[in-house]
């Protein structure tokens, strides 16, 4: 156990080392479009941390996490189109001219403030989580009946959003790109660049303080809700508090992502609450690996830049992909790619195509190496 | 004697019309080990059920501690100190046997304490000396999904003791085990009362016989007949229903 944890340790470590470096070299390396490319899939590596902490940990399947992606989302751009409206008549932003809206609606005030839309990205997503999570697991709602729940709650967000064309521009969305930061264009190289650093910093910020909410206890009973709620409730805690607070957290982490990927992206829509999307996060963490944290980071931006590779050489062929790599994971692979390293996948298949010879498991050392066997 | 510890008052179970429990009326002693057996189906289990908050009785009263339990959900319940083990053993298979124990016996049972605080060593000291009696000290990493199945019932009932309940509920706690396990066990359980209250449940009759105690008898969800091992054997109520059953099973 401890060697394996160990062996565990370094895997970690050494793809960190990885990730570090090419998050320091991708600037130097990579033109502005593909570097805005990957700070995108870093920023959707954030939202993915979320699905591991509430699906690989706690064990709710959401497919609903688009919701608060977006939320997040429109309270950054809200922002920004605030902050660039002066030029407009009214002084609101442009598309409330086309539907003849000549005053800013209220809920759009506060977003006049920077540190309020700050706060926003992820309080706001994190409230919504929390109040429907609250009042789905106080119901004890669990398993299936819970994630078709939350891809109900998906679609009614989408169509809300999706027809409120006086209040956020429908389903046109709003655009960042074209907005104002600092008196820099959003869309700009030099902004750009910035947000690629931001994101990386970020989704390292987000990595740390998952892996600070699972390190001890508070993640041990996130796996015992998994395993056996029913024992957790009997054992005397109340499973309600402890899956509310992981859902929300989860919910904040998906709005700082969604905002993330808005300034880079250049615009939110309700686009970003369609079904597909949000079971594709889950995809990104089962093939990542579940429950490993590293392994959703990886797995989102790993596949998201293999999908715009691919779908530049051959544009239909990536659904396929993607269908097909989750068939493996599913099947083959159930822990997911890091799931598989961290169990010695690697070397085991060495062994079996007759590469290397399986020298620590000879049972005499690992017998040595433990401390109670010791006479 | 002191009031009981706890009294199921005219406790009446429906589940659309089929009592699975009809006026059933039982009261414990503080310190008590009571065994409760009775064929399948006479619901022993509905009846630990009702007293863990988990089915709520159409009719009747629980009385714990001179309060009702009518209506508490199951972890206040468990917070007032009844512990329960299940038929089958349910230990968090993917977490190490020291940290089954570790949640058992955090204080308190809270996110934000579990979240910012840290194992006292009072509480690292309960579960290294609950280790020992379970004898599993060397397998404190060890995932408990990877225990055999006795060493799953030991470390169910270690996580119960961990509670500190004032009331143990256990519910067939020797269902697969070897007889000298079952002996383990049964002196285990003896070794706790006294100190807690336990209530077994059971139908193993060299375990109940082992166990030493009043013993209530069951049968379609009322109490047949109470008293000690030899009065129950010899009641001709009891031997229809129940003890005369295991001749037929031999065959």
């Amino acid at each position: 156990m401890n060697n394996s944890r160990k062996t565990q340790a370094w895997i970690s470590l050494m793809i960190w080392v990885v990730i570090i470096a090419a998050i320091i070299a991708a600037p130097a390396v990579l033109p502005v479009f593909r570097l805005n490319l990957l700070g995108r899939y870093l920023s959707l590596a954030i939202v993915a941390l979320g699905v591991d902490l509430i699906w690989g940990f706690t064990g709710l399947l959401s497919l609903g996490q688009g919701i608060f992606f977006a939320l997040g989302g429109y309270c950054a751009a809200m922002y920004l189109q605030l902050n660039s409206a002066f030029e407009f008549p009214n002084g609101i932003p442009e598309f409330f001219g086309l539907y003849g809206v000549e005053k800013l609606p209220f809920f759009w005030e506060p977003f006049n403030s920077p540190i309020f839309a700050l706060i926003a990205i992820w309080l706001i997503p994190s409230l919504v989580a929390g109040v429907l999570g609250f009042l789905v697991f106080r119901n004890r709602i669990k398993g299936v009946y819970f994630s078709i729940l939350t891809q109900a709650s998906l679609l009614v967000f989408f169509n809300l959003f999706n027809g409120q064309q006086k209040l956020i521009n429908g389903t046109n969305g709003l655009k960042t790109d074209v907005t104002l930061l600092f008196g820099q264009m959003v869309g700009s190289d030099v902004v750009q660049r910035w947000f690629f650093w931001i994101s990386a910093v970020l989704v390292i910020f987000a990595w740390l303080f998952s892996k600070w909410i699972v390190r001890d206890r508070f993640g041990n009973i996130l796996i015992a809700i998994r395993d056996d709620e029913a024992r957790v409730r009997f054992t005397g805690y109340n499973p309600t508090i402890f899956k509310t607070i992981i859902f929300a957290i989860a919910g904040g982490l998906a709005g700082i992502s969604g905002a993330l990927y808005t300034v880079q992206s250049g615009i939110v829509s309700p686009q970003f609450m369609t079904v597909p999307f949000s079971i594709e996060m889950v995809i990104w963490v089962a093939v990542g690996g579940r429950g490993t944290l590293l392994g959703a980071i990886l797995g989102a931006v790993v596949i998201n830049y293999a999908k715009s590779l691919v779908s530049e050489a051959l544009p239909a062929s990536w659904m396929f992909i993607q269908g097909g790599l989750f068939i493996l994971v599913v099947t083959a692979l159930p822990e997911g790619v890091l799931g598989w390293i961290q169990r010695g996948g690697i070397r085991n298949l060495l062994v079996k195509v007759g590469f290397s010879r399986n020298i620590a498991t000879y049972p005499k050392l690992e017998i040595a190496d433990r401390e109670d066997m010791k006479v | 004697m002191s009031s009981p510890l706890l009294q199921l008052k005219d406790i009446t179970v429906s589940f659309e019309g089929f009592l699975a429990l009809e006026n059933l009326n039982l009261s414990l002693q503080p310190g008590e080990l009571r065994a409760v057996i009775g064929p399948n189906g006479a619901g022993k289990t509905t009846f630990l059920d009702v007293i863990t908050g988990k089915v709520r009785p159409t009719n009747g009263d629980v009385i714990f501690k001179e309060q009702s339990l009518i209506g508490k959900r199951e972890h206040r319940i468990a917070r007032l100190g009844i512990g329960r083990k299940f038929q089958s053993p349910r230990v968090f298979e993917n977490l190490s046997v020291y940290d089954n124990l570790a949640l058992a016996v955090a204080i308190p049972k809270k996110p934000f304490p579990l979240l910012l605080g840290r194992l006292q060593g009072l509480q690292i000291d309960r579960i290294s000396q609950l280790m020992n009696i379970i004898n599993l000290n060397s397998r404190a990493t060890s995932l408990a999904g990877s225990l055999s199945h006795g060493q799953k019932q030991w470390l169910e009932i270690a996580m119960l003791v961990g509670q500190k309940p004032d009331l143990l509920l256990v519910d067939e706690p020797v269902a697969g085990l070897t007889d000298e396990e079952t002996e383990l066990t049964a002196d285990l359980l003896k070794s706790l009362s006294g100190e807690n209250t336990v209530l077994v449940i059971d139908h193993d009759m060299e375990f109940i016989r082992r166990l030493d105690s009043p013993v209530t008898v069951l049968h379609q969800g009322q109490v047949l007949c109470e008293g000690s091992m030899e009065t129950v054997q010899n009641d001709p109520k009891v031997i229809e229903v129940y003890l005369g059953q295991p001749e037929e099973e031999k065959l």
